[in-house]
């Protein structure tokens, strides 16, 4: 894909690497094997491999090897105000292998009203030229009209995005209304797309700020207090019956309290394809520190949808990550400087949101889940690497260990103890949100494609060696079921003859009141009413005086065995 | 309709006394036997052996059930839609509820949008009075939203007895509110002690079904239900149970048409939501496959918002819940068009008028299905059937319960008394019923309203016009002792800090950037918050991590 001239960085040295000893460790199952990498890419599997003289060994000693992290949600170098976020491309990209994380995806974030092939050109240029791993990236729709859907088209075919994200907060802004994301769900489907969705009302979120600024409420906490859990769980809903609706694969970003989790694993246990995402910091931390004094610290966690208050989410997160509830982990990585988060130090709506958590969602996932006894290590691998490789599409090139994949690969000590601080992070922040938590469970060794990043603790890594991974279409992992269900949904009239008994006489509009003069919302258009609405674009091709199609194209429906497959019980 | 074809003044029934013998008095706390005597339309004694004046109509009730009269919450007689007028006016219409054993109906009152609320509760009030054989209330509609509304649902609150009003989220372009404005109007219904009633469907999604629906070449009946799937209805019932839960505000769901609406409802309830669910005669008693019905006139005869659902399990599913009480209420939804009225969709599904029959058999279905089948005991009927709405809309104990002091609205209630529902006998003046060739068992024997035999032997007296409007205050205790205590609780407090003096990164003032959420918000909030000014310390206090106030959570 590296069409743009990407400087050709000399190569570090040794192409060849043997992993002697370790114990292989798939989303599927675990064994002893070795493994030997040439030029990037796994070439063998398994015991006394012949390989070259003079090849690079890395004893494992019987340590787990895994495929190394997809964290599939970063926000490396993003523009906010003029300003961007302190971690760019070669920063994070550092933090994340240092946290055994050897590929990420990023959002590209176009202003709205700007062209997202632009805003793609942009972030791939940054990518290309700092980025220290393989990545990929989502485009985030930002607004919605013929000519971005035309980009949105020409993304898929020919640029390798197939992960389109939508907002449906941030009102007057990037928010959606629900006939644009029925509209966007519906072209994605038909095109093989992942509709990602920003979940939570922004229309209820900007009446509650408007609330508690009234009642003198501006610091951080004031930012939780405006979007309690039940604003995002509300969007979770609505987003999944819209996809439902469009029978389109629905992908809910950063999962932060318990209640969108729940709306989201009783949507997969009636059928829906959805995708829960929780992030590093709502399987971390919480939402206390909001009221934490220091007021640089509270606003450090300022995130959206925010941390819950409630300190046991956390668990009840990775308790449904382990039991498969939420399918995939990623950071939302997106890093301000105590300075940069000021801008709202008089009021919490401009404080710029995003938290750390790339460099730390392996071992924090270790922690939390592994060492509980929640998940095994091939769950681990499972929501850390192999699915969120599924959903892009890029599964088995990456998520899985295994002939002919990339050597991306993390050998892991399941017995290392670290404690996280920004005094060591990699990150350019100040604050980490983890701040003081002493994690079990760390890379020993990174390997990225094919060569050693990080090795006892220290890190080699090359500025703009990663390249762009492009992801096709129609994912299997997805688009098997949706399709499926495409040939079942087709819906058919029911053939009867005319009606021919007597009509009433009627006024088409509503009571010939000539109401709406007196109303306030411009975009209302009084005239018009709900039938009018349902004609408007159906109209012309039925015309009224013409006899409705055809018998023999219409066959009856069976009541009861309706086309709404979602149904599946 | 025929209720203004010169109805001749019938004589009032002489005896404004009236002595119910042996009855076993079915309340929705306790049935116990004994005598109920009334005077002027009001229940004077109750007890054995009373002593009453001579010369009393007596009715011997020989054992059999006596229960309050039923409340309808739902009808929509003589609604006007796009120059048509629904079959049944105030006077057919409150005659079929009679027939049925219920005594009270609450109206909606539906103003064009734009049009003034109060004109428009005026006008119902006119057609009601002349007309109404029966006691009878009305809720306002809220179908447009500007600063004007408000004071005039203070106006109908404070002056005229309203204290429920209904808001769409459904039928877009005309009736639909935004999330924000119903944040704006539940808002405004809590401050003022009523209920927010909200038809729960998703309108912009409907508006794109219908078009998807209709290029498909499906214009029939079909496509009405086609294009409002139940999850639809559901998404909304979850939003507005959102809402009202940022607001604290009672919220109530009118035509609870589906599983899944009526088990977001459910749930919502358990986390502590003050929510109710008025599931309606025809959900309870019918189902969606008939829009697949190869006679075009019955299947648009079941054409309503939110559909009948497709699923035939759905009934019993809603009868199970109404019995365990996270359904409370039932209505009819009563609003019937001639074939001749629905036809002028015969062409189109989204032009057909919509509405459904079911003030007549609303008490009978429910015994028949609820009662019949042990699901509920009859203690539970009359709550669902009439206590629960007095109380829920402030009309308790003088609708809703036989005590001293109640209003005289009666049923004589036989068990065991069956009839086939059909359009050739019922008391509406449309062509097809939904519940057609239904057997139910379970029936009023003798119906009195006001103090007076309206049904007996089989006949019907109603008088026309004779029917009060009830007006109904605010502040239900039924339903606002909670959240008065919650809106005790969720007081927010700022966290007193130290002004942040450190670095602030230069912001450069694209207006593009800046119109972001944040500054939608500061519209209104802007003005008082002065940035330079430290603010008071005494104002704020830390909201305990954890104990946020988000009360509704009980869990």
């Amino acid at each position: 894909m590296s069409y743009q001239g990407k400087k050709n960085i000399p190569k570090i040295t040794s192409e060849r690497l043997l992993v002697k000893g370790g114990r292989i460790v798939n989303d599927d199952q675990s064994f002893h094997a070795d493994i030997y990498m040439e030029d990037g890419i796994i070439k063998q599997i398994g015991d006394n491999l012949i390989v070259p003289g003079g090849v690079k060994t890395v004893e494992a000693n019987g340590k787990m090897v895994i495929p190394g992290g997809i964290d599939i949600h970063t926000h490396f170098q993003m523009p906010y105000r003029g300003t961007t976020t302190v971690d760019d491309f070669a920063q994070g990209s550092k933090a994340a292998l240092a946290g055994g994380t050897t590929m990420i995806v990023d959002h590209v974030i176009p202003d709205p009203g700007c062209s997202l092939m632009e805003a793609y050109d942009q972030w791939r240029q940054r990518g290309d030229e700092k980025s220290c791993c393989d990545y990929s990236l989502h485009v985030d729709i930002t607004h919605w009209n013929d000519s971005v859907k035309q980009e949105v088209e020409s993304l898929i075919k020919e640029k390798g995005v197939n992960s389109f994200q939508v907002y449906m907060a941030y009102k007057d802004y990037y928010q959606m209304s629900n006939s644009e994301l029925y509209d966007i769900f519906s072209f994605l489907a038909e095109r093989g797309g992942i509709a990602e969705v920003h979940a939570e009302n922004g229309e209820i979120i900007a009446e509650e700020q408007a609330r508690m600024l009234q009642m003198g409420i501006t610091g951080p906490e004031g930012h939780v207090l405006s979007r309690p859990e039940e604003l995002e769980a509300e969007a979770v809903f609505r987003a999944i019956t819209i996809a439902s609706q469009t029978n389109c694969p629905l992908y809910v970003t950063r999962v932060m309290s318990k209640s969108a989790a729940d709306i989201i694993s009783q949507a997969r246990k009636r059928g829906n394809v959805v995708f829960g995402e929780p992030i590093t910091a709502s399987l971390g931390t919480d939402g206390t520190h909001y009221w934490s004094k220091n007021w640089a610290k509270a606003a450090s966690f300022v995130t959206s949808p925010p941390l819950s208050p409630d300190p046991t989410t956390p668990d009840y997160l990775n308790t449904m990550l382990s039991s498969g509830d939420l399918s995939v982990t990623g950071s939302a990585h997106c890093t301000f400087s105590v300075a940069q988060k000021a801008i709202g130090k008089d009021d919490f709506t401009q404080i710029p949101e995003g938290v750390n958590g790339v460099e730390e969602r392996m071992s924090l996932i270790w922690d939390k889940a592994v060492t509980t006894g929640k998940m095994d290590e091939n769950m681990f691998v499972a929501v850390t690497s192999t699915n969120a490789a599924k959903i892009l599409n890029l599964y088995p090139r990456k998520g899985r260990i295994a002939v002919g994949s990339d050597a991306d690969l993390v050998i892991w000590d399941t017995d290392s103890i670290r404690t996280i601080t920004a005094k060591t992070h990699n990150s350019a922040a100040e604050y980490n949100i983890f701040e003081g938590m002493e994690l079990r469970g760390a890379p020993q060794a990174v390997i990225c494609q094919g060569k050693i990043v990080v090795e006892d603790g220290t890190l080699h890594v090359v500025s703009g060696v990663g390249r762009f991974i492009p992801c096709s279409a129609f994912p299997d992992f997805a688009y098997k079921r949706i399709k499926a269900r495409k040939q079942l949904a087709v819906l058919r009239a029911v053939p009867r003859g005319m009606y021919d008994g007597p009509v009433s006489e009627f006024s088409m509009s509503r009571g010939g009141t000539p109401s709406a003069s007196a109303r306030t919302s411009p975009t209302k258009q009084p005239s018009r009413n709900l039938h009018h609405s349902g004609f408007s674009l159906a109209g012309p091709t039925i015309p009224d005086d013409i006899p409705i199609r055809p018998a023999g194209r219409r066959i009856v429906v069976p009541p009861g065995g309706r086309s709404n497959i979602t149904s599946l019980s | 309709m025929s209720g203004y074809q010169g109805k001749k003044n019938i004589p009032r029934i002489t005896s404004d006394r009236l002595l119910v013998k042996g009855a076993k008095i079915v309340n929705d706390d306790q049935s116990f036997l004994a005598d109920i005597y009334m005077e002027d339309g009001v229940i004077k004694q109750i007890g054995d052996n009373l002593i009453v004046p001579g010369g009393v109509k007596i009715i011997e009730a020989h054992g059999r059930m006596v229960m309050p009269g039923g409340i309808d919450v739902h009808t929509r007689f003589q609604m006007p839609d796009r120059g048509m007028v629904s079959a049944d006016d105030f006077y057919q219409g409150t005659k079929a509820a009679l027939a049925g054993g219920t005594t009270m109906i609450i109206d909606h009152v539906v103003p064009e949008p734009g049009v003034s609320l109060v004109a428009a509760f005026k006008q119902w009030r006119e057609w009601a009075d002349s007309k109404s054989c029966c006691d009878y209330s009305l809720h306002v509609d809220i179908t447009s939203w500007n600063t004007g509304t408000q004071e005039e649902m203070e106006t109908l609150v404070k002056d005229h007895g309203v204290n429920s009003f209904l808001v769409y989220l459904a039928y877009k372009d005309v009736f639909q509110l935004s999330d924000s404005q119903i944040y704006e109007v539940l808002s405004v219904i809590r401050d003022l002690g009523a209920i927010a009633q909200v038809h729960a469907e998703n309108g912009d999604i409907i508006a794109e079904e219908q078009r998807r629906i209709l290029e498909l070449g499906i214009t029939g009946p079909e496509g009405h239900v086609l294009s409002r799937p139940e999850e639809v209805e559901a998404e909304a019932v979850n939003r507005a149970v959102t809402i009202a839960n940022q607001t604290n505000c009672p919220l109530y769901i009118t035509k609870v048409m589906s599983k899944s609406a009526a088990d977001v409802i459910a749930l919502a309830k358990k986390k502590g939501a003050v929510v109710y669910g008025e599931p309606i005669s025809a959900s309870l008693g019918t189902d969606g496959t008939h829009y697949w019905s190869k006679n075009w006139a019955k299947a648009a005869s079941y054409v309503t918002s939110p559909p009948l659902s497709p699923d035939p399990t759905t009934p019993d599913y809603l009868n199970s819940l109404l019995s365990c009480g996270d359904l409370q209420v039932t209505g009819s939804a009563h609003c019937t068009f001639q074939t001749s009225q629905r036809a002028i969709g015969k062409d189109d599904f989204t032009l057909i008028p919509e509405g459904t029959n079911g003030t007549e058999e609303r008490m009978s279905l429910i015994w028949d299905k609820c009662v019949v089948t042990g699901k509920m005991d009859e203690n539970q009927f009359v709550a669902v059937t009439s206590t629960n709405a007095a109380k829920i809309f402030n009309v308790f104990p003088r609708k809703g319960r036989i005590a001293v002091g109640s209003d005289a609205d009666l049923v004589l209630w036989d068990p065991d008394m069956t009839k086939i529902i059909s359009a050739k006998t019922h008391n509406l003046a449309v062509e097809y019923n939904i519940f057609e060739g239904i057997e139910v068992r379970g029936g009023p024997v003798v119906v009195i309203s006001q103090g007076k035999i309206v049904l007996e032997e089989g006949s019907l007296h109603p008088t026309e016009g004779c029917g009060r409007y009830i007006s109904r205050k605010p502040f239900s205790d039924h339903v606002y002792k909670r959240i008065k205590a919650r809106s005790r609780l969720t007081e927010l407090r700022g966290v007193p800090r130290g002004h942040y003096d450190g670095p602030v990164c230069e912001v450069t003032v694209t207006p593009k950037m800046m119109s972001t959420v944040s500054s939608s918000s500061f519209s209104l909030s802007g003005a008082q918050t002065d940035d330079n000014i430290p603010r008071r310390n005494t104002q704020r206090i830390v909201a305990p991590p954890g104990g946020k106030a988000n009360i509704t959570n009980l869990g």
